[in-house]
């Protein structure tokens, strides 16, 4: 069997792992691979072609391909290898071992002295939720046509509906109708748009695209190719008011309902995984619950921009490489951060006493609220406090804490000011 | 002339209101902050958008490069723009942020690559 050692092997060659491995690199990492299954590193940036990445981590407006040429070209110069073409298959944090499959090498054993899981997310599917009506071709999640568009050239449809009102979903009704398709409807289930309200703008009313929300597919027509959709307004409990249901005739279904950390290889090793976040649960390291395994970008949670997941994959590449270096304590005093009043979940979501450092806590909130103030507690005693304007589920918050000192979980909630 | 026009600035996305002729903004309120003000006035006056897409290239293991306008281009414009991209073949090797096509459709801005194929 070929075999390969390297300090820090890192699974996927996204945004996060591209990011993980320079940091590794800058910290010293002496051989850093990435494993990827794609001809080419990048990830999913390669068919995000529009702008909008970068704002904040280059503080100038990029296209995913720009963003992901920057990494990537940075990567390879500081000397990360990278194993192209392959699918690991399984890891063995026990044994420092993880197994992958290519066609130029075939089975591959890499002994890794940490893991950096960098897998990132996949679509939800239409069994995923479940939309009556028949089987036909001509329904896509809108990242596979993406792809398909982007990067392979083929066209997937004409006449378009467009179930879900997320990023990508409203990135994809621009797409087609510059490319000539005629974009019918944007159908949304909740009462509020899921993605940023810059993409529906730019992406929907500049083409004059409906955004139907509080609306949901309920029911597939067609046998051959989709022949139409069935569309109904939902009461407040979210199911469809039959009354309402009308027949919109179009021969492609997008689907943009939602993605789903790709753990796969993760729950094999036994690592712990949040119920919450779908991802494997860490501290301000990244650090898994397997000491020697860390984690980061849309593995761990499922982001909107990807300037925090370079942020928080360099934490998780600096600290992998670190680790291979002997230069981390395993079990330190651990203290959990816990979910307050409008808070879904928050990452990293264990903090190392061992670390004085602060730490910025990503959160999503579960509703829209406006006027509100973020605030982080331990002990009843408030620690951080930050005000913001507004809170929505589809764009993630954040809050600096400081860990020194601290000795007790950390409760961070969202408190509607009151308005004089 | 009145304008309602959601702003893109920054997440909170003010409602705006402008009012004005077509060069001129006489009453802009709802804005917030001062980049919210520019870009009221900006999107009332002339409205102009980046536009990413991608061009045919022989030569490369991949079907497609991908582009952009290097600066924004006027909105009316873009439907024109995508025309003369789909009938452009480019040929490796090519740099990120090589102009593809220089002075599209006589903006007087160029399309460049967003990738580099050799």
């Amino acid at each position: 069997m070929y075999e390969v050692t390297c300090d820090v092997a890192i699974i996927g060659g996204g945004p996060a792992g591209l990011s993980a491995a320079v940091a590794a690199k800058k910290e010293g990492a002496e051989k850093v691979l990435i494993i990827e299954r794609d001809k080419n590193i990048g990830g999913i940036l390669q068919q995000c072609i529009h702008p909008g990445f970068g704002l904040s981590y280059f503080k100038q407006e990029l296209t995913g391909p720009e963003y992901a040429g920057r990494f990537g070209e940075e990567a390879l110069k500081l000397g990360v290898e990278v194993l192209r073409d392959s699918m690991v298959l399984e890891i063995d944090p026990g044994n420092q071992m993880i197994v992958c499959v290519s066609s130029e090498n075939g089975m591959t054993k890499v002994t890794a002295d940490s893991i950096v899981l960098a897998m990132g997310c996949r679509e939800k599917t239409r069994a995923n939720i479940r939309i009556p009506g028949t089987r036909p071709a001509g329904i896509y999640t809108a990242g596979a046509a993406q792809r398909l568009v982007n990067r392979q050239n083929i066209m997937v449809g004409k006449n378009v509906v467009i179930l879900g009102s997320g990023d990508i979903g409203m990135i994809m009704a621009r797409r087609m109708s510059l490319e000539g398709a005629k974009v019918l409807a944007v159908i949304e289930i909740m009462d509020f748009l899921a993605g940023l309200t810059r993409n529906k703008v730019q992406c929907l009313d500049d083409f004059g695209i409906p955004l139907k929300l509080s609306h949901t597919i309920t029911g597939i027509v067609g046998n051959e190719r989709v022949e139409g959709v069935y569309v109904a307004q939902v009461d407040e409990n979210k199911k469809p008011r039959k009354e309402t249901e009308e027949f919109i005739a179009c021969d492609t279904l997008l689907l943009s309902v939602g993605l789903l950390p790709e753990n796969e290889l993760t729950r094999k090793a036994q690592i712990s995984i949040s119920d919450v976040t779908n991802g494997p649960d860490v501290n301000q390291y990244m650090q898994t619950s397997i000491p020697s395994v860390f984690a980061c970008g849309n593995v761990v949670h499922v982001n909107d921009l990807v300037d925090n997941v370079t942020v928080e994959s360099m934490q998780a590449g600096k600290h992998a490489a670190r680790y291979a270096m002997d230069k981390i304590s395993d079990n330190p005093k651990e203290i959990q951060c816990v979910t307050g009043n409008n808070v879904r979940y928050l990452c990293p979501q264990r903090l190392r006493l061992d670390d004085q450092g602060k730490v910025k806590l990503f959160f999503r909130v579960l509703a829209p609220e406006a006027d509100v103030r973020l605030q982080a507690k331990s002990n009843g005693r408030i620690i951080a406090v930050k005000k913001e304007r507004l809170v929505n589920p589809g764009e993630m918050c954040s809050i600096q804490i400081p860990v020194g000192e601290l000795d007790s979980d950390v409760v961070v909630e969202v408190i509607k000011e009151a308005v004089f | 002339m009145k304008k309602d026009i959601i702003c893109t600035v920054c997440p909170v996305g003010c409602n705006i209101t402008v009012e004005g002729s077509d060069d001129e903004v006489t009453v802009i309120e709802g804005y917030s902050c001062k980049r919210g003000k520019e870009y009221g006035s900006q999107e009332f006056l002339h409205p102009v958008r980046i536009l990413t897409t991608t061009v045919k290239i022989e030569g490369a293991a991949e079907e497609l490069l991908p582009v952009r306008s290097e600066q924004p281009l006027p909105k009316e414009l873009i439907m024109d723009c995508m025309k003369v991209i789909s009938h452009t073949v480019v040929k490796t090797p090519v740099r990120r942020y090589d102009a593809v096509i220089p002075n599209i459709c006589n903006s007087g801005v160029d399309i460049v690559a967003t990738g580099s194929f050799e």
